[in-house]
Parts: C-alpha cells; structure tokens; sequence
C-alpha cells in the first residue's frame, strides 16, 4: 500500500475521513441517493402491487383506449427520466465540487497519484491462517494453467 | 397481410418461417457484412491490447457516450428485442409490464453503484468487494458468484442462438443448428480473444445503434400506418385480436395468486439484479473517470428507455396488424412476432435486416459475457489468489486469452447441450442471483461501515445456494408441461423465480453475519475505501497510447 517510490508521507486516511468537509460530502451524497431510491422503489412497487392485485383499476378507461395501467406505466419511464435528470444536476451542482476539492487537496499532499494505485488496488489483506492451506492447492491449479498457456 | 405468408404456413406443417418469409440468403448476406464490419474494428482495437487495462478495460479510454451506448448493446439481448415484442403481442400490457422493470433497474446503478465502483475498482466486481475485507475468501466468493451469473446468462444466450437460427435463417435440423451454435461461438472467441474488451465494446456499440435505428424506424412505420394516434393503435390490437382484455393487466401474470406472486418476484429481481450484473459492473471500468460512468449510465437509460418504448408501439403493432395464431405456429412461437411484423412492414429487406441485428445482438451479448467471465477468471481467481498478485499485465492478459477459449468451449458444449431445452429460466435466474449474492454485498460495502467478511460470504453464498436449491425444487424443474421432469412433482418451492425469498434473505444474512462477527475489519481500510469511492482519489487513470 505504500508508495513504491516511498516519495509521499503515509497516509491517514480515517484522519481525512474525519474532516469536517469530507464528512459534509458524505452526508450531502446520501441525502439525495438514500431517500430518491427508497421513492423509485415503493413507486415500483406500487405499480407492480397494482397490475397484480388492482387490475380492474388498472383497466380504468381514461381518454380513448388509453387506461390506468398505460398511464401508470408510461409514467415510470417518465420518473426515471426524471430521477435521473434531478440526479446529474444534484451531482454537477452539489457532489462534484465538493468531491473534486477533497481529491486536489489529497493529490496535493501527493496521495493517490498514478504509481501508486497498481499496489493499492491488490493489496492483500493478512489472511496468514488460510495461506499454508491453500498454497498447495494452488500450485496443482496453477501448473494446469501454465500447461493451457503453452499451446 | 400478405398472402405468401399465411398460405405458406398454413399449407405446410413443417414448414418455417424463413423458408417462407423473407431470403434466407438475404440475412445471412446483411448478418456477414454485420460481422465484417465489427471484425474491422475489433482488428484495429486490437492493436493496442498490452496491457491488462487494455484488454479487460479498454484501456479506460471510452467516452461515457460511447460506454452508454455499449451498455445499452450489452444489456439489450435478443430475448428483449423479440421476447418482449412477442410477449406484447401476444399477451398485450403483461409484457409492457415485464419490460418496465428492466428500465427502472438503471436507477439503482446511476444513484448507487456505478461511480461508486468506478473510483474503486480495477476490473472486477471483486476489486470492490475484497477492497476492505479479508481479500482471498471474499475475492473468490465474488468470482464464484460472477462466474455463475456468466455461465447461466451465457447458456441461455448460446441456446437461444440455435432457435435464433431456425427462426431466421432456415437451418432447422439439430445438426444444422449445433453448427450454427459452434460458429457463432467460434466467431465470439476470435471476437474476444483478439480485440480484448475493446474490440467487444466497438461490437456493441454497432449493434445497439443498429438495433435501435432498426426498432425505431420500425416504430415510426406502425405509427403512421395508424396516424401517429396511440389510442388508435391499441384499439386496432385489440380490434384485431379479440381479446378484450388485451390492454390490461393479467392475461399472462394474473392466472392465480401464484403466477401474481411470481410476476413480483420477477420484477424485484430485475430491478435489484440489473446493476449487479457482472457484465454491466466491468463496462464502467472501461471510462476514464466516475463522472464519464455517471454519463454512461445516463446515456444508457436513455437509449434503452427509448428502447423499451419501441418495444410498445412494435408489440400492440404486432397485436394490431397480424394473425396470433400465426405468430404462436409460426418456429420460435410469439417470438417470431417481431421478423414477422418486419416482413408484413418491409418485406424481405426489412426482415433481412431485422433478422441480422437480431442475431448480431445475440453475438454481442455472448461477446460481453465471455470478456467478463474472462476477466473475473483471470483477474480474481488466477492473478489475485492463485498467484496471490504476484503476476504481471502480460500474464494476466495472457491468463484471460486463455480463459476466453475455455470459456467459449464451454458456451459452445453447452449452448448445444441445452438446444430445445426450456432454458429462458435462466435469464430470470441470472438476474435473481445477481440481485440476492451480489448486489446486497455491494451495497453494504459501499455504505455501511460495520460489514465484515463474515457478512460477506454469509450474503454471497447465501444468496447464490438459496436462488439455485429454490429454484432447483421449482415448478420449472418438476411436476409442470414445461418441467424437465414433468411427471414427478418435488417442486417444495411454488414459483419460478426465487427472488422474493433469496433478495430478502441475502439481505438478512449479510446483516446478521456482519453482526455476529467477532473479527474487527480494518478501520483504515474502510476509510481508504469511503474516502476513493467518493472523491475518486487515487482511481485508476486512463492508458495512454
């Protein structure tokens, strides 16, 4: 996990998570992604309740042959247009610049620059009890597929 | 209607369609030039495929127009395309129903998933989750999981292409259609192996602009033939049909409080399994940063709900302008619904083209499915466990081109396999393991601090064992027509899609395992994890060539 060309201090990431201003990010992401899922959900499953249980409202002729159920599912691809378009305006507006600013201000102070993610990301966590175990197992596995390799 | 058509069928009994409908030769020459053209492309992508961020990534070069756009190929199958038409035309607002849950779907993966895991992962959905747990134990559980969503989604797709065949192309005799099956696996190995996850996205992104330009002018064409009037169009359905109760729900789901129960189960699955699809999850690795997977998802929900709205004016068309009798006699049953309203709109041109982007979409979903079931191979189980990451790009990229061949014989084996087997289960049951192992892992991960590995694996493998054990003792199993063993009843479990239980119970254990645990996780792994997936810190850039 550590900078391979050992440049940058470590890192103390549940100092950063502690800010004051990362704290407000996350706070202002899940206020509007937590309560807009719970609504498009309970919206769908109203919808689908009713398309089981309420077909005769559903069959409800409102204006031609069009009825309840169309509308109501018309309307769902409405609302997902909707969601979505609330949600890139929230983003632009209120997440980005919040986002970006942490992000400069870590990258300033040198964390999360290019060479350092490979490592990062195969990290492997202290699983010492599992090791010796799987370690046999893995060189049979692993001498059939250097044998696949070479065609 | 036209008259060729409804003789012919109904003078020969084992007649198909395409040896009555439409030149046979004429899809067969628009599905080559299809296949030439993407194979142009995959070549030159695959001029660049040196690294692993390359070959499984697309180097994270794509605009979020053009992921979006490879979003909407890799998600819209065939059995959307002609199932849902088909299912329209046949049991009218049931299958607009059906089709809704696929749309809603993108929400969870634009409010929850997608840029959350963009900043976080490298290539797999179990990038993500080992991030802050204990890494081997939950690396594997996410690539069993993973491979088993490809494997039940690929199975499907490989069958489907045989009936696909028969329906458009006139092979009709099991040997005919085994060596269809293996070429269009053939075709999808060199796809893959060659162009890497580049060439596959250039593949769907021809193929869902052909499939949307193709429905859309479709679409346009029915509505002028009722004057652009909706409730005119529904009306001429249920004209046409007979069925007075065509625009309303129930003719399919409504049987009784089972087939209303299973229709529930169905929809929660759909919505909660869509973002957790292991193919859907890898696309939004190949953009550059979380803003461009926002923008994917977003130019995705537009083109397929644009999608699913053809889907509505091409079924009641289907309901309003042909036979349903003939449609249902007609190989491959309501799902020749769609080629045939092509051919009644366009005649053999139409079809042609019709019939070629509906098999080049069946290519391109396997396409999608094989690079993923690859790199979760390769990636997890080869690179990060067996070689416990001690492996550079080169060998993992290598690891992967070898798996895209296994993978491919596999599809291939058992595409033939399952020919003429009830396998459209297996859509619906990729989808419900998706949403019962995957996403409540995801979801936890990304959102509550206290989840632990136990949590995890109680909730991956829980959910995978209870969506397979419910729906090994289904109806689709015993005791019905459609059943494999239709004369023994052990089905203990009375629907066809275990969602309701296994969502609800992946969810419960994931909590409950996480609450039991006595192992603390690593508090600074959550943060580190919190903090990237949220202000994309030290996500992985874009390769520069």
């Amino acid at each position: 996990m550590s900078s391979p060309a050992g440049a940058h201090a470590p890192v103390d990431y549940r100092e950063v998570q502690s800010r004051a201003e990362f704290q407000e990010l996350k706070r202002t992401h899940r206020s509007f992604v937590f309560p807009m899922t719970v609504v498009f959900i309970v919206w769908y499953l109203v919808y689908v309740l009713m398309a089981a249980f309420l077909p005769q409202v559903m069959a409800i002729q409102v204006f031609g042959n069009i009825n309840v159920g169309i509308i109501m599912g018309l309307l769902q691809f409405l609302t997902t247009f909707v969601i979505t378009g609330l949600y890139v305006a929230f983003s632009n507006s209120k997440l980005d610049p919040k986002a970006s600013k942490i992000r400069h201000e870590l990258e300033a102070a040198g964390i999360g620059l290019p060479d350092e993610t490979p490592d990062d990301a195969v990290v492997t966590a202290p699983d010492a009890g599992d090791e010796a175990s799987e370690a046999s197992a893995t060189q049979g596995a692993t001498a059939t597929q250097k044998g696949a390799e070479r065609p | 209607m036209s008259s060729t058509l409804s003789t012919g069928l109904l003078t020969s009994s084992d007649s198909t369609l395409s040896t009555e409908v439409g030149n046979p030769w004429a899809n067969i020459g628009i599905f080559l030039g299809f296949v030439a053209v993407t194979l142009f492309f995959v070549i030159r992508a695959s001029k660049n495929n040196k690294t692993a961020a390359d070959f499984y990534a697309g180097g994270r070069a794509f605009s979020g127009g053009q992921n979006g756009t490879a979003i909407a190929g890799d998600y819209l199958s065939a059995a959307s395309f002609l199932g849902i038409v088909g299912a329209i035309a046949i049991y009218g607002y049931d299958g607009f129903l059906y089709s809704i849950g696929f749309l809603v779907a993108w929400l969870i993966a634009l409010l929850l998933v997608a840029e959350l895991m963009r900043n976080t992962g490298k290539f797999t959905m179990a990038d993500v989750l080992s991030f802050r747990l204990r890494q081997q134990p939950v690396r594997i559980a996410a690539a069993i999981s993973t491979l088993c969503v490809c494997l039940f989604y690929l199975l499907a797709q490989m069958a489907g292409a045989g009936a696909l065949v028969s329906l458009l192309v006139g092979v009709d005799s099991r040997a005919g259609q085994s060596l269809v099956i293996a070429l269009v696996g053939a075709l999808m190995i060199v796809y893959v192996f060659i162009g890497g996850m580049k060439g596959t996205t250039w593949v769907q992104i021809i193929k869902a602009t052909l499939l949307i330009l193709g429905s859309g002018v479709m679409t346009v064409w029915v509505m002028a033939l009722f004057g652009f009037n909706f409730s005119g169009l529904l009306g001429g359905a249920v004209e046409n049909t007979g069925e007075a109760n065509l625009l309303e729900p129930g003719l399919q789901y409504g049987a009784d409080l089972f087939t209303r129960l299973d229709f529930i189960s169905l929809g929660v699955a759909l919505v909660l399994g869509t973002a957790a699809l292991p193919h859907v999850l890898i696309r939004f690795y190949t953009v550059p940063t979380a803003k461009d997977a926002r923008k994917s998802v977003v130019v995705a929900i537009g083109l397929i709900g644009a999608f699913y709205l053809f889907t509505l004016v091409l079924g009641f068309g289907a309901a309003a302008l042909l036979d349903q009798d003939q449609i249902l006699a007609a190989p491959g049953g309501q799902n020749s619904a769609a080629p045939l309203l092509a051919y009644e709109l366009g005649g053999t041109l139409l079809l042609g083209i019709i019939a070629a982007v509906a098999f080049a979409t069946n290519l391109a979903v396997v396409a999608g499915l094989t690079i993923t079931a690859s790199a979760s191979f390769a990636h997890d189980v080869y690179g990060q466990v067996i070689k416990k990451g001690q492996i550079d790009s080169k060998g993992e990229v290598r690891a992967g081109r070898v798996t895209v061949i296994v993978v491919g014989a596999l599809a291939i084996v058992g595409g033939i396999g399952a020919q003429g087997q009830n396998v459209a289960f297996l859509v619906a049951l990729a989808f419900a393991v998706a949403a019962s192992a995957n996403l409540p892992t995801i979801i936890y991960s990304l959102f509550w601090k206290g989840f632990t590995t136990r949590g995890a694996l109680w909730s991956i493998y829980g959910g995978l064992g209870s969506a397979i054990v419910l729906i090994s003792f289904s109806p689709v199993v015993w005791g019905s027509d459609t059943s494999f063993f239709p004369e023994t009843d052990l089905a203990f479990y009375p629907l066809t899609n275990p969602g309701i239980v296994s969502i609800p119970l992946a969810f419960l254990l994931g909590f409950i395992g996480s609450k039991t645990s006595k192992i603390a996780e690593d508090p600074v792994k959550q943060a580190e994890m919190e903090i990237r997936s949220l202000t994309g810190v030290g996500a992985e850039k874009a390769v520069d060539h």
